[in-house]
C-alpha cells in the first residue's frame, strides 16, 4: 500500500507533541467574563454614566495596544484580551462621574507607559490598571474623588455627591458611618449589593465575591494571594481599627468597602505582577494587606488597595528569586550546591 | 488514603484506548532489517559479522565498545547485505548492519533451563549481559549496568515501572496483560541478582485490569507487592516513580541507586526473565502503533531493525490528515522525519498525529508568569525562568535556576497558555552551557 502522506511532508519538532487548550486569551477573557457581576452591578447603581466610563476606558486600551504595536511594527496582539481586561479595570476603578478624557487618559498610561514601554505582556512591572488609576488620582485629584450617590435609575444623569463609606469613616468615624446607614446590618446590606459610594465597579462585594469565587474554581487563581491579604488585613482591622482600644474594630466593614475586594482577587493576582512562587505569594498578600491597612489607617488618602498593590508590586520579582522552588529531592539549597561541587 | 503519588505533575488525556484492547500480535516477517550498532545510551558496539555473512537468528553481531554498553544480536537468520551508516529514528547516521531475511528463522541454539532462579547470581548477571538487554521504557540504558552498583551503595528495593504514564502508549499494559507471570519471574531474578527482599510493581489507576492482574500473579511471591498509582504524568519517571512507592527521594543529579533503589521497566522484566530462562538475547520488542492518525492502532511484537514503514502499513496504514509521527510517546518521544528508520530495543511507540492535533511551535507567545508551570514541575524547577533566561541567552543564569535538573519531561510546554517551547529553549541551554 501506498503511503497517503509523503514523507517531506511529514512534519518534525521538539516534544512535547501534545499541548493543554489552555490560552494566553482565554485566561484574559475568562478573567474578563468574571468581571462581568460587578460590572453589571455598577452600571445598575450608577447609571449611563458607569457604562460610558468603562466603553471609554476599554475601547481607548484597545486603541492604545494597536496604535503603539502598529507604529512599532510589532506584532498585533489586541485579540489577546490583555488590553480588554486592563480597559475594563481601570473602568471599574473610576468614579462614574468623571469627565470623557480621564478614561481616555488612564487608559493611555496603563497600556502604552506602564504595560508596552516595559517590553508588552509579561514584561510590566506594575499592574497597568493600577498605574493608570494612580496617575489619574494624582494628577487630577478633584475629579477622581467626586463620588455620586448610586441611582437605580439608569436614566438618572445629575446624581448628587457625597463620600465614600471608608471617606466617612475617615474623616468622621464610625458613629458618622453608621448614622449615615442607620444601622450595622444597614450598612453591611449596603456593602454586600453595592449600594454605595466610591469607584464603579468596586462597590458590590457580592457580584465581586461571585467573580472571585468563579475564578478559584476554575482555577485561574489560587487562594494564596486573595486569602492573605484578605486574612492580614482583617486581622489589623481588628485589632487597629478602633480608635482609642485595641480588638475593637469591625473587620467585615473593612474587608467589603473600597477596593479590598477587586483588589485581592482581580488586580493583587494579576499573573504579570504578582510573584509565580506559591509561599512568595502569600508573602505578597499579606504585605498588601499590611500596607493597605497602613494606609487606611494613618496615612493620608481613604483607601490604599491601589498604593498597597502597586509597592508590592515592586517586590514581586525579589519575592519570587529568594522563595525560589526547591527542586526535587533537595535537603536544602546550598547542600544540594555542595553535592554538585 | 489516597493513590501513591508525586507533587506536581499534568492530566493530559490518556488516549489509551485508541489501542488498548488490541492484543500483542506479530508482524509479518520483515524482508530487510536495518540493526543500528547504538541503541543504547553509552558505548555504540563494534560489529562482528562481515558483508555477505551467514547470520542465524539470535546471534551476537556486535560486541559491547565499553561498560556502559550492551551486545547486538541478529532478530532474524539471513545473511548480512550492508555495514554502514544509517539513520535512526532521531535522524542520527548510526554505524548499523543490514540483514536480509531468509524467513528460515534459524535459531542459535536456546536452551530451556527451568531452573534458573537456582543460577547463580553471576551466571543470571552473565545472562543478562550477554542477551543485551536495556531499558525498554525508552531510555535504552544497559540493563547490566544498573545491576552492578558500587559496593558501598546497598540495594534494598526493586521497582518494576509499569505506570505506562505516556499517552497513547499500551505495550506496557498489553504486556501485563499477556505476560503477567514473566514480569512478575522477571522481578524475582532482579531481587535474586541484587540480593534485596522488595520487590514493588507500580501501574497507573487507568489500568485497574493490568493492576489486578499483576496482584493476581504476584499472590504468594514473597516480597512483592503491587502498587495503584494515581493516573498523573510523568509518574512513570523514576524519580517520581520511587517517591510515590516507597516515599523516597533520589536527590539532584543523584541515580536511584543512591537511595537504594533499582527501577525497571515491565518490558525489560520480562526480557530478563527469558534471557535468564530460554538465554534469548533481546531482539524483538512490543511497540504500540497508534494516534488518530493511524488507521488501526495495534500493538505489534516487532524485531529489532523493522522499518517503521512496515508497522505503519501494518497498521492500516497513515490517515490522511496524518501530519506528524512520533517514535516514543507524544510527551517525551521525538517527531521522525522518515519512515524508513528501524525499531530499536527503546521504541516503545509509534504514533500519528493528525493535523488538529498539532500546535505549531512558531506561534507562542510572551511568558505572562502565570507559573503554571513551577505548579506542575515535577522537579520543583521554575521553567518559566529557564525558558525566560534561555530565550534571552543568560545560558549561565539558567544554571541558577538548576538547568540541569530538568529531564525534559515537557510539563510545563503541555501546560503553558502562551505556548512557548519551554523544552526546546531548556535544551537549548543545556547545550550552550556546561553543568
Amino acid at each position: 500500500m501506498e503511503p497517503v502522506k509523503k514523507e517531506h511532508e511529514l512534519l518534525v519538532s521538539v516534544s512535547p507533541h501534545i499541548k493543554s487548550e489552555e490560552s494566553t486569551s482565554r485566561i484574559m477573557w475568562t478573567v474578563s467574563i468574571s468581571l462581568l457581576p460587578a460590572t453589571l452591578m455598577g452600571v445598575y447603581f450608577f447609571g449611563m454614566k458607569a457604562l460610558f466610563v468603562l466603553a471609554l476606558s476599554i475601547i481607548s486600551a484597545l486603541a492604545s495596544e494597536y496604535i503603539f504595536q502598529k507604529a512599532l511594527n510589532r506584532k498585533i496582539m489586541v485579540g489577546d484580551g490583555s488590553a480588554f481586561l486592563t480597559g475594563l479595570l481601570l473602568g471599574m476603578n473610576l468614579p462614574a462621574s468623571v469627565p470623557f478624557y480621564i478614561p481616555i487618559i488612564g487608559s493611555f498610561v496603563a497600556v502604552v507607559i506602564t504595560k508596552q514601554l516595559f517590553g508588552g505582556l509579561g514584561f510590566n512591572v506594575f499592574n497597568p490598571a493600577l498605574i493608570g488609576r494612580a496617575f489619574l488620582l494624582i494628577s487630577f485629584p478633584k475629579l477622581m474623588t467626586i463620588w455620586t450617590v448610586p441611582v437605580s435609575a439608569l436614566t438618572q444623569l445629575d446624581a448628587k455627591t457625597t463620600a465614600t463609606p471608608l471617606g466617612i469613616l475617615k474623616e468622621e468615624g464610625v458613629a458618622k458611618l453608621m448614622e449615615v446607614f442607620g444601622n450595622k446590618m444597614s450598612l453591611y446590606q449596603h456593602l454586600l449589593s453595592g449600594n454605595r459610594a466610591g469607584s464603579l465597579g468596586e462597590t458590590s462585594a457580592i457580584a465581586l465575591l461571585i467573580g472571585g469565587l468563579f475564578l478559584l474554581y476554575k482555577r485561574y487563581i489560587t487562594w494564596h494571594i486573595p486569602l492573605s491579604f484578605l486574612a492580614t488585613s482583617a486581622v489589623i482591622a481588628w485589632i487597629f481599627g478602633a480608635k482609642g482600644e485595641f480588638f475593637a474594630g469591625d473587620p467585615i466593614v473593612h474587608l467589603i468597602s473600597g477596593g479590598m475586594l477587586l483588589g485581592a482577587f482581580f488586580m493583587a493576582t494579576d499573573y504579570v505582577t504578582c510573584p509565580s512562587v506559591k509561599n512568595g505569594q502569600i508573602l505578597f498578600g499579606v504585605g498588601c494587606g499590611f500596607l493597605t491597612m497602613l494606609i487606611r489607617l494613618k496615612g493620608g488618602f481613604p483607601e490604599g488597595v491601589m498604593f498597597a498593590i502597586l509597592i508590592m508590586n515592586c517586590f514581586a520579582p525579589i519575592i519570587d528569586r529568594s522563595f525560589k522552588s526547591k527542586v526535587f529531592g533537595a535537603v536544602k539549597q546550598d547542600k544540594a550546591k555542595e553535592t554538585r561541587k | 488514603m489516597g493513590l501513591a503519588t508525586f507533587k506536581g505533575g499534568i492530566h493530559p488525556p490518556d488516549k489509551k484506548t485508541l489501542a488498548a484492547n488490541s492484543s500483542i500480535s506479530e508482524t509479518k516477517p520483515p524482508k530487510i532489517l536495518v540493526i543500528p550498532l547504538s541503541q543504547h545510551l553509552g558505548a555504540p558496539c563494534k560489529p562482528l559479522v562481515t558483508i555477505g555473512q551467514e547470520v542465524k537468528k539470535g546471534e551476537v553481531i556486535g560486541e559491547p565498545g565499553g561498560f556502559v554498553s550492551a551486545p547486538i544480536h541478529a532478530s532474524v537468520s539471513g545473511k548480512v547485505v550492508a555495514i554502514g551508516e544509517f539513520p535512526n529514528a532521531m535522524g542520527k547516521m548510526v554505524n548499523s548492519i543490514v540483514i536480509e531475511n531468509n524467513l528460515k528463522e534459524e535459531w542459535t541454539t536456546l536452551k530451556d533451563n527451568p531452573d534458573y532462579l537456582n543460577l547463580s547470581v553471576d551466571e543470571l548477571k552473565e545472562k543478562i549481559k550477554s542477551a543485551g538487554i536495556v531499558g525498554m521504557g525508552g531510555a535504552a540504558f544497559p540493563t547490566i549496568v544498573k545491576l552492578s552498583p558500587p559496593k558501598e551503595k546497598p540495594i534494598d528495593a526493586v521497582l518494576i515501572n509499569g505506570a505506562e504514564c505516556e499517552p497513547y502508549l499500551t505495550a506496557d499494559y498489553r504486556l501485563m496483560m499477556e505476560k503477567p507471570k514473566e514480569i512478575v519471574e522477571g522481578l524475582k531474578i532482579l531481587m535474586k541478582v541484587l540480593g534485596v527482599q522488595k520487590g514493588y510493581i507500580g501501574i497507573e489507576n487507568n489500568k485497574p485490569d493490568a493492576v489486578a492482574k499483576m496482584k493476581e500473579v504476584a499472590v504468594g511471591a514473597a516480597g512483592i507487592e503491587v502498587m495503584a498509582l494515581e493516573v498523573k504524568y510523568p509518574q512513570g519517571a523514576e524519580k517520581m516513580l520511587i517517591t510515590a512507592m516507597i516515599g523516597r527521594k533520589v536527590p539532584p543529579r543523584a541515580l536511584p541507586m543512591d537511595v537504594g533503589v533499582v527501577v525497571q521497566n515491565v518490558g525489560t522484566a520480562v526480557a530478563i526473565y527469558e534471557a535468564a530462562r530460554y538465554g534469548k538475547p533481546l531482539i524483538e520488542r512490543v511497540v504500540t502503533v497508534s494516534g488518530e492518525g493511524i488507521k488501526n492502532p495495534k500493538n505489534l511484537m516487532v524485531k529489532i531493525g523493522t522499518q517503521v514503514s512496515q508497522l505503519i502499513e501494518e497498521a492500516g496504514g497513515l490517515a490522511e490528515n496524518a501530519a506528524k509521527v512520533i517514535s516514543g510517546g507524544p510527551m517525551m518521544g521525538f517527531a521522525i522525519g522518515s519512515l524508513d528508520v528501524p525499531v530499536t530495543k527503546g521504541t516503545s511507540g509509534i504514533l500519528v498525529i493528525p493535523e488538529e492535533g498539532i500546535v505549531h511551535a512558531e506561534d507562542f507567545g510572551p511568558c505572562i508568569r502565570c507559573g503554571r508551570c513551577i505548579d506542575i514541575c515535577p522537579m520543583g524547577l521554575m521553567p518559566s525562568m529557564l525558558s525566560l533566561l534561555s530565550e534571552k541567552g543568560f545560558y549561565e543564569g539558567a544554571k541558577e535556576y538548576n538547568l540541569f535538573d530538568c529531564f525534559e519531561c515537557g510539563s510545563c510546554t503541555y501546560v503553558c497558555p502562551s505556548k512557548r517551547p519551554i523544552v526546546q529553549l531548556v535544551r537549548l541551554a543545556k547545550s550552550m552551557t556546561k553543568p
